[in-house]
């Protein structure tokens, strides 16, 4: 059956310059292939050493030898594209949800379509276009708000009626939908060719490819890949890369320097089909029926129809068993729900006869989102795997940014969300990514809704008082797999409602985190914060602050005791980081992150600190519980509890005391609350944390004192204007287009990375602007709710999108922060976005395709907050991090 | 008055429980996959009793189910004691000093048993002390006894039932101070209970039975079919052994006596039990402890009534039988039930029920189209055929609960009548006990992959 599938090609020999391809008449003749020449050797040495010959081992050859590095070789353990690449389903979409996804998804269209010219080897690339059904009207929400995507970035699209779903496809059943989406660019694609042309021009470019060659593990040392040991032999390199599909988890831990790539496959099931009596058009559109969980195309006259079922079956947990991948059974009693719900959208093919049911292995990640970059770990090792089904989608545009990273030392896009460095050994277990793989594979056709949290895989890390925290009506969500409370529900109210309220209007916790933030603004409220990211940075003599001053972009130099809030910048000066860091000796620093900033920072700073045995950093993330008390009433609690002046005439904001608090001393107090608001962040050892908590809680009382989660913190934070790291700041904002001048001491009196771009914005201005966005005409209760992605107008023009949005209990308005571009209206160059351009404009926000006004600001609302404070009190800017 | 299918499956579904041997990396290295177990009341409060542990000290694992008479308490107390009795038993010298040393020096005793519970199986915390007393006691002579053997199961099962009732007797005579618990131990030596207990460790079945509750093995033949092997004996009049050994304790000139209207003395349907003092105490210590207890008693026709030709107790003995079987491949399960199940089925049809529900839930023969011509329309009616077949099987998801389903339901062509099963559900508490008695059913499921690796050692 397979040889009516996809026709396979002989590896015979592969020349630099002179690839021969010949064509196997028959698939059963494989096994002649043992009869060919010998394969070249292997050369003793190369730049880099790509394992995986599928769509992303080739895509990634052939950018990073269109870039100009040709000492490349890519070894394949069977035979190019005969993985999952091979049994893929072929279909090239760009309706994604993540935007980093949706131009990767954009780049590989536009690639395909020309790839046949450039390599002569045809590709099958066909531009059918593609139609996503909605059968409710959550769903159509959610195709609107891809569609509003898709249409600011220059893809043409469209929302239709159901009768024009019944134009575009002959066979198809309209009666349960209430509308679709059209993207007519879509392509079919035969993948397993995309990806043999791929291999074709790399070649020419001087990749050498060797089928039939495994690699057995990557040899480091001194932290650095230095080469690789395959079953043919040993070869040195400087670079690896790990395209090794579903066995890149194995191959990652086959070292003796384990690298971590969470990933797990699972048997995905489609149906192929003998052609119907009148053939299927091979231009008709490829039908993606997500409440049905289905997807179907046009496949040789007949039909290839596939889908993402809500009891998926993980494989290979165990480990790798190249063989099995060819001997998967079908599995129809399992396909069932798929095959009832394609002939509900296509009754007509009941009479169509069925020639294969394929199942194809496909791995998935944690997070549903691809895993690519470099290991935290091991420098030279990079990563591109775990593609959620979505490997030739992706395929082009991934290749395209790992060979940039490569060989500039970053992509040319924010790929945080991608980044390997997103998840540290914490997601490694496999029982983890087995439960989690269960739960990521349906979801492939959930609906997408904002404030998701993922069910399997939790309470892997809690703080002390998780218990609690949870006894008080604590709702939970994870961040890095540490808990963290969303809002504690009241008691008496229904709990099992608040926790099914996933929806795009106003949600049913709206009162209780309203009630919360009322309290943070006037009372106080205790918020258990210990997730974040903590180091501790400490030398014998002046190392600790030279390395510091040269890495962050603020002044450390400070008098003991305070806290400096600064960006931690690369040479671009875009944020890999931002953080605070606290002065607790003349040699010591502490520093506080985000949450999942733990493996990313960690590898940066280990990366640039002089290697010097007096000089040492230290994750104590787990040695603090981090209580955050906000509110106007912080000061007499905590002034009552350690019988100490908490004023600001003792402690003045930005300052860091260690102190006692009950019984409990040493707890690391610092007058921050990464919120505007007034109050303090105590930094508690473990051990003390039931304590003080108690403590604060009984001599809380008298003030109002409560409990309150990030929800609040989010809100508070969000109608402040602070933006947080991963969200709205990333490694491509400086400081300068967030507003964040004063955070940056160009004149320090020593060089620090990104001083020189940073200089060079301050003189040309800056080509984004970061921005608040008050909605006017918004109905809270009535309208959708923004969320993120969404795009900005500016007098009718695209400028922007929106990075993170809130309710402001304070305003009675939704708040939006986002980034304003300046597009030249003939040509569409960029231009400098000046403060007059922000204020002289009219600007509306665009959700799910309804536009409301906003007016965009540049600077919070400060009086309004603090009419009660001196203005040396306020925190001028902070940070914050979800 | 009708029940609707929902409140009939809320009535069957109330006192099940599953229970899954967690696996270790994705394998389960016991013998035993889990177990399903439910009871169904007839008397009110239901009389049966059913436990399930698994021992920590020792290897294995301990089901039982127990028929409570003449009241629940002494099936309540043999559910939470016999088990601790039979694990001590089991216990290596070293590890019974240890735990001794432990309780003499007030540290923290090492966990014996983990007991699988449903939530209504409840263990009375006012006796818990004095039980543990009787308890401690017995497992010091077991170290004053010190063997130096290794522990035989089959001894071990035996002492531990004969300790038990010795115990739950000796309590009786010597009372309480407290009133509460001296009312108690009375109780449970005056009510009586059969206990059947299975012991599985590895290949090796221990079956332990006294009284009318019974064992059965469900073993699939080569061909699929489904066949029951009995594991205990009945001790009952329609044991002729059974019969016979209790005459021959017993002088000739009450041969005749013995056994009336297939009855001990005329009375009692087991012939052997827990408690029961009635039928082992002498007249005197009966009427003297009648006489010192509590009022309650002594104002109980029932426990002031002695059984009529009573010359030469004891007439009744908690010593169990007990049966050794080496598991093989082809055992898939074991049903332990009280006698409320056996009276109303076949155990050759308990064990089809039984094997069928289980294999329907597992393996189904999967399809493969392969050559032939299908269309997916013939296709889609077959897997939805194929469904329905199986959510029929579905719709208990616990293989007790469908054997108590088929138990009370089955018509006379063997298959469930809802109006059947809804008109035995809804009979008022007074009647449900002549039309039925509790059922209490424990299905364990053994894992046959283990099994035929442990044979291979062999």
């Amino acid at each position: 059956a397979a040889r009516m599938f996809l026709r396979l090609l002989s590896d015979v020999r592969w020349r630099a310059a002179n690839p021969k391809w010949r064509r196997m008449t028959c698939s059963r003749r494989r096994t002649s292939t043992t009869a060919e020449p010998h394969p070249l050797s292997l050369p003793a040495r190369a730049q880099v050493v790509i394992c995986g010959g599928g769509i992303m081992g080739t895509s990634v050859a052939y950018h990073l030898s269109k870039m100009g590095w040709k000492d490349i070789v890519l070894l394949e353990q069977g035979r190019l594209a005969a993985g999952t690449t091979r049994f893929c389903a072929g279909i090239v979409s760009t309706a994604r949800h993540v935007s980093i996804e949706l131009k990767m998804a954009e780049y590989s269209n536009k690639l395909y379509q020309q790839l046949e010219q450039e390599t002569g080897v045809q590709t099958g690339y066909m531009k059918t276009g593609s139609v996503s059904l909605a059968q409710t009207q959550d769903r159509l929400i959610s195709l609107k708000r891809i569609a509003s995507s898709l249409n600011v970035m220059g893809i043409p699209c469209e929302i239709i009626t159901p009768k024009q779903v019944a134009q575009l496809h002959p066979l198809i059943n309209i009666h349960d939908l209430v509308g679709a989406m059209y993207v007519p660019e879509d392509a079919l694609v035969s993948s397993a060719n995309v990806s043999l042309a791929l291999a074709t021009a790399a070649s020419r470019n001087g990749v050498q490819i060797h089928e039939r060659t495994s690699v057995s593990h990557v040899s480091v040392q001194k932290g650095h890949v230095t080469g690789v040991e395959t079953d043919r032999g040993q070869i040195q390199c400087q670079y690896f890369v790990n395209c090794a599909g579903q066995w890149a988890y194995e191959l990652g831990h086959s070292g003796e320097e384990p690298v971590n790539i969470p990933l797990h496959a699972c048997e995905h099931f489609y149906l192929l089909t003998h052609p119907l009596k009148e053939p299927l058009a091979s231009n008709l559109p490829t039908i993606v029926d997500p409440d049905g969980r289905i997807y179907i195309r046009n496949w040789q006259g007949g039909i290839l129809s596939g889908g993402f079922e809500k009891n998926p079956k993980p494989l290979f947990t165990e480990g790798r068993n190249q063989l099995e991948i060819q001997n998967l059974q079908e599995d129809w009693d399992h396909f069932e729900p798929l095959l009832s719900a394609l002939l509900r959208r296509m009754p007509d093919l009941e009479a169509l006869q069925i020639m294969q049911l394929v199942n194809c292995p496909e791995s998935f990640t944690p997070d549903m989102r691809c895993i690519m970059g470099e290991s935290p770990t091991v420098r030279g090792y990079f990563v591109l795997a775990g593609m959620n089904s979505a490997g030739i989608s992706y395929g082009g545009g991934a290749g395209k940014y790992l060979a940039e990273w490569m060989v500039n030392g970053y992509p040319s896009e924010n790929v945080w969300p991608l980044d390997l460095k997103r998840f540290g050994t914490l997601q490694s277990s496999r029982t983890f990514l087995r439960h989690r793989v269960m739960e990521v594979m349906p979801l492939m056709c959930d609906l997408k809704v904002p404030r998701w949290d993922f069910q399997t895989g939790r309470q892997l890390r809690t703080s002390p008082l998780y218990d609690r925290l949870d006894a008080q009506g604590a709702r939970w969500m994870e961040k890095h797999g540490f808990e963290r409370v969303k809002y504690f529900v009241p008691p008496g109210k229904d709990l099992l409602d608040l926790d099914q309220s996933k929806t795009f209007y106003k949600p049913d916790w709206f009162d209780i985190v309203g009630s919360e933030v009322k309290c943070c603004k006037e009372a106080v409220c205790v918020i258990d914060m210990s997730s974040f990211t903590k180091f501790e940075i400490s030398s014998t003599g002046d190392q600790a602050l030279e390395s510091l001053q040269y890495l962050f972009s603020n002044d450390l130099d400070v008098p003991v005791g305070h806290v400096v809030h600064t960006g931690m910048l690369n040479e671009k000066g875009g944020y890999e980081n931002d953080c605070s860091i606290a002065r607790l000796s003349k040699r010591s620093f502490f520093m506080i992150s985000p949450t999942d900033q733990q493996v990313h920072c960690w590898a940066w700073l280990k990366n640039r600190l002089p290697n010097d045995s007096n000089l040492t950093m230290e994750d104590v993330t787990w040695k603090y519980t981090a209580l955050n008390l906000i509110g106007p009433r912080a000061v007499d609690v905590l002034s009552e509890l350690s019988y100490a002046p908490m004023t600001p005439e003792h402690f003045p904001s930005l300052f860091c005391k260690e102190m006692s608090v009950g019984y409990a001393n040493g707890i690391r107090v610092m007058s921050i609350t990464h919120t505007g608001e007034p109050g303090f962040m105590l930094y508690i050892p473990i051990e003390y944390a039931l304590h003080v908590y108690n403590e604060v809680m009984n001599m809380g009382q008298k003030y109002g004192i409560r409990n309150a989660g990030y929800y609040a913190l989010r809100s508070l934070r969000i109608e402040k204007f602070f933006a947080f790291w991963g969200q709205d700041l990333d490694a491509f904002t400086t400081p300068m287009e967030c507003g964040r001048e004063f955070q940056v001491k160009l004149e320090k009196g020593m060089q620090f990375v990104g001083q020189e771009a940073l200089l060079e914005q301050k003189q040309n201005g800056v080509y984004k602007r970061f921005t608040m966005f008050i909605l006017e005409d918004h109905d809270t209760d009535m309208d959708l709710w923004p969320w993120w992605g969404e795009p900005i107008f500016r007098n009718g023009r695209y400028v922007g999108k929106t990075t993170s949005s809130a309710y402001s209990y304070t305003l009675e308005r939704h708040v939006c922060l986002g980034f304003v571009q300046h597009f030249d209206e003939k040509t569409g160059e960029e231009l400098v976005v000046t403060t007059d351009f922000i204020n002289q404009g009219e600007y509306e926000i665009d959700i799910a395709g309804q536009r409301f006004q906003a007016k965009a600001k540049l600077y919070p609302f400060s009086s309004l907050f603090t009419h009660r404070r001196r203005k040396d009190e306020v925190e001028l800017s902070g940070y914050q991090r979800e | 008055f009708y029940l609707t299918p929902p409140q009939v499956n809320s009535i069957l579904k109330a006192n099940e429980y599953s229970f899954k041997v967690p696996e270790f990396d994705g394998k389960n290295v016991s013998s035993v996959l889990g177990f399903d177990s439910n009871q169904l009341p007839a008397n009110a409060p239901i009389e049966d009793r059913r436990s399930a542990a698994t021992c920590l000290q020792t290897r294995g694992m301990l089901l039982g189910v127990f028929d409570g008479h003449a009241g629940c308490a002494c099936a309540q107390a043999v559910s939470e004691r016999l088990f601790y009795y039979i694990a001590v038993s089991l216990l290596p010298h070293e590890t019974l000093l240890e735990i001794e040393n432990a309780v003499e020096s007030g540290r923290a005793l090492l966990p014996i048993l983990q007991w699988h519970k449903h939530p209504n199986d409840y263990f009375s915390k006012e006796a818990s002390k004095l039980y543990f007393n009787s308890l401690r006691t017995y497992w010091q002579e077991l170290i004053d006894l010190n063997s130096g053997e290794t522990t035989d199961v089959k001894e071990a099962l035996i002492n531990a039932f004969k300790r038990l009732d010795n115990d739950i007797s000796l309590e009786a005579q010597v009372g309480d101070p407290n009133s509460f618990l001296n009312y108690l131990v009375l109780r449970v030596a005056f009510s009586g209970a059969t206990a059947c207990v299975a012991h599985v460790d590895g290949v090796d079945l221990h079956i332990a039975n006294t009284g009318d509750s019974r064992a059965m093995l469900g073993v699939q033949e080569e061909d699929g079919s489904w066949s029951a092997v009995n594991l205990s004996y009945d001790h009952n009049a329609q044991n002729e052994r059974e019969v016979e050994r209790v005459k021959m304790e017993h002088p000739k000139s009450e041969e005749k006596s013995l056994v009336k209207q297939d009855r001990l003395l005329g009375l009692l349907m087991p012939f052997r039990a827990f408690g029961d003092v009635k039928f082992k105490w002498s007249i005197e210590l009966q009427k003297r402890v009648v006489e010192s207890g509590p009022d309650q008693l002594n104002d109980n026709e029932y426990t002031k009534f002695i059984p009529p030709n009573y010359h030469t107790p004891p007439y009744l003995t908690a010593e169990p039988e007990v049966i050794h079987h080496k598991l093989r491949p082809q055992d898939k399960f074991l049903v332990l039930a009280t006698d409320g199940l056996w009276e109303t089925m076949h155990r050759q049809d308990v064990a089809r029920i039984v094997g069928e529900y289980l294999t329907g839930v597992h393996h189904q023969q999967p399809i493969a189209v392969g050559g032939y011509k299908v269309t997916l329309g013939q296709m889609h009616g077959l897997l939805t055929e194929r469904r329905a077949r199986i959510s029929s099987v579905f719709e208990d998801q616990n293989a007790a609960t469908h054997l108590i389903r088929h138990a009370v339901g089955n018509n006379e062509f063997g298959t469930v009548d809802h109006e059947r099963l809804s008109k035995m559900l809804s009979l008022p508490e007074e009647l449900a006990r002549m039309y039925r008695d509790d059922i209490t059913i424990i299905v364990v499921q053994f894992n046959s992959h283990v099994i035929g690796a442990c044979q291979n050692e062999e």
